[in-house]
């Protein structure tokens, strides 16, 4: 179409595009190229926050960090959080969204309590369940004590104390698989019910073969988005347990950010960041695979 | 057709309630511990309601002024980035969408590839990088890392891609330039994505953590997320007062939820039809 037109008008319309495009690409490159990219260098020298004498360290970051063990032990802390919150989250937000999947003032009531806790800040979160394991006078020992139990200190027993993050993290963060399960319960045609009626199917036959099968791919999506968020965890971890107690919950990122803003060693956290980088790159691209993979018999 | 209350319906019904009233819990201790005086949020065996409700746990905050303070800057903040993360990715989404330019396939994939990146892992340079610019403890140093949303130009140009090209046709045929038609065609036919999209950012601007975290030092500049973390070391163990600063600082987007449920339910099951 603009082959005839004039050279000028062609040079113009050649590089419109990056009127438009150039503010976005400027700050993509500023606030988020160029950090990955001196991330990465950074991991090759023994720089400190001051920025003063770089030394360059060759890969001497990277083989300190296959050998130290703290790196490996928050790495496990991760994947236990990874693995103990993502089953819950899934299903709790499944059985969610069957119950609160109707109309009328009880379905607004429902789905305003089950995804309110969503919309708080991590700190408001934490402080009201850092409140509620409380020895002493908290709810929960309140409630064990009451029942006649022994109480327990939540957050500062070792192999309670990861448990009890995850059930803040299930009851804070449940309602945004909820949210995608119930999109997903709404885009079933009515007429796949009304036909399962006809043939007087009952509602746990509508349940079993119906619904639940129709959400198969939506639940295969939402546990490897979830799987992907649970191990970025850190917020509730640093501000309910500060890693405690012994480091038996601090995560990746902690440590990450321990080597960088406490022990000033940025090379070394670099590095630290790059490796969780790729763990993080490997399952996405599983997703990824996962996904083209089983379009088909979905459809 | 009447609806007629069978045992599976009322049974559904009694279930949700139970499971929503289990999941509130959590916020009306909350509401309750505010309202008691100090020394009966310590007794044992506890209380559900306070005996003698008192607001003066939220009078007492309120007075010390730091949580509007830091409801200020969460406000300036989280407004500024879901103005600009809108702005500058409609352009964007629109430039990659309808425009031509040397170079465009390549750079719009390294977009996509940008969305792999996890913030979490830039903390460290990006500091570096805001302390060499001078943005440490600023509203720019605050804001400007999460104005970066490649997700969101990924997701607008393909709603963009879906939107028929007659549309602009006509109006460049009335003399509308490109900018208008940026403005007066693509913006209104896609309101209802950018209203979700502006929720989320929004959501996620006030309750962001780690960076603002990281990036301020200077209590006066923290935002509601961050200036809380310090709130339990301050006020020692005074329950009520650190219940009622928790529930004034989740209280605004508790309330912008209940305004725009509808927006914000359709807007994950957009997210997630996308995803």
């Amino acid at each position: 179409m603009s082959v005839q037109m004039p050279s000028r008008q062609s040079w113009r319309e050649r590089w419109a595009g990056l009127f438009f495009v150039g503010p976005f690409l400027l700050l993509f490159a500023v606030f988020l190229l160029w950090p990955t990219v001196s991330g990465l260098w950074n991991s090759f020298f023994n720089t400190s926050l001051a920025g003063v004498d770089q030394e360059f360290l060759g890969l001497q970051n990277w083989r300190e960090m296959f050998a130290d063990s703290a790196v490996w032990s928050s790495l496990k802390n991760t994947l236990i959080f990874t693995a103990m919150s993502t089953p819950p989250l899934v299903v709790i937000a499944l059985v969610m969204a069957l119950l609160a999947n109707r109309t009328g003032v009880l379905g607004w009531l429902l789905r305003f309590a089950y995804f309110a806790p969503f919309v708080l800040p991590a700190t408001v979160v934490t402080l009201i369940w850092v409140w509620i394991y409380e020895p002493g006078f908290g709810l929960v020992n309140g409630l064990l004590t009451a029942g006649g139990f022994a109480e327990i200190d939540w957050l500062n027993t070792e192999n309670r104390a990861m448990l009890a993050v995850v059930i803040t993290t299930v009851w804070w963060t449940v309602g945004f698989n909820f949210l995608l399960y119930l999109a997903a319960l709404q885009g079933i045609p009515e007429q796949v019910y009304e036909a399962a009626d006809i043939d007087g199917a009952s509602e746990r036959q509508k349940l079993f073969r119906i619904t639940l099968p129709l959400l198969r791919r939506t639940t295969a999506l939402i546990a490897v988005l979830q799987l992907v968020a649970s191990l970025k965890i850190f917020d509730q971890i640093y501000l309910m347990t500060n890693g405690g107690p012994n480091y038996a919950t601090r995560p990746i990122i902690q440590y990450i950010y321990q080597n960088g803003f406490t022990n000033y060693r940025i090379g070394y956290a670099s590095a630290i960041s790059y490796m969780f980088f790729a763990i993080i790159v490997v399952v996405a691209v599983l997703q990824f695979k996962l996904f083209s993979g089983s379009k088909e018999d979905s459809a | 057709m009447r609806s007629t209350w069978t045992f599976p319906k009322v049974a559904t019904a009694v279930g949700a309630a139970i499971l929503g009233v289990i999941w509130l819990i959590p916020l009306l201790w909350a509401l309750s511990t505010s309202l008691k005086p100090e020394p009966e949020t310590t007794r044992s065996p506890i209380t559900w309601l306070p005996e003698a409700p008192t607001a003066d746990a939220y009078r007492s905050i309120l007075e010390q002024g730091d949580l509007i303070r830091w409801f200020v800057n969460s406000s300036v903040v989280s407004v500024l980035v879901t103005v600009l993360t809108l702005l500058v990715s409609v352009l964007a989404a629109f430039g990659f969408s309808r425009t031509e330019f040397p170079g465009r396939r390549l750079i719009f994939g390294l977009v996509v590839a940008g969305i792999l990146v996890p913030p979490q892992v830039l903390i460290v340079p990006l500091f570096q990088e805001m302390t060499g610019l001078g943005l440490v403890d600023t509203y720019w140093g605050i804001m400007l890392p999460q104005v970066v949303a490649p997700v969101m130009v990924f997701v607008l140009k393909k709603f963009f891609d879906g939107i028929s090209r007659d549309y602009e046709d006509a109006a460049r045929v009335d003399g509308a330039s490109r900018w208008r038609i940026v403005w007066s065609v693509m913006v209104p036919m896609s309101r209802p994505i950018l209203v979700a999209v502006g929720i989320f950012t929004f959501i996620g601007a006030w309750n962001n953590f780690l960076w603002p975290f990281i990036v301020t030092t200077d209590p006066s500049m923290m935002t509601i997320p961050v200036g809380l973390a310090n709130v339990q070391g301050s006020y020692g163990l005074r329950y009520a007062q650190i219940m009622a600063s928790a529930l004034l600082g989740g209280l605004p987007l508790l309330i912008v939820y209940a305004l725009f449920q509808r927006q914000v339910v359709r807007g994950v099951g957009d997210a997630g039809i996308k995803g």
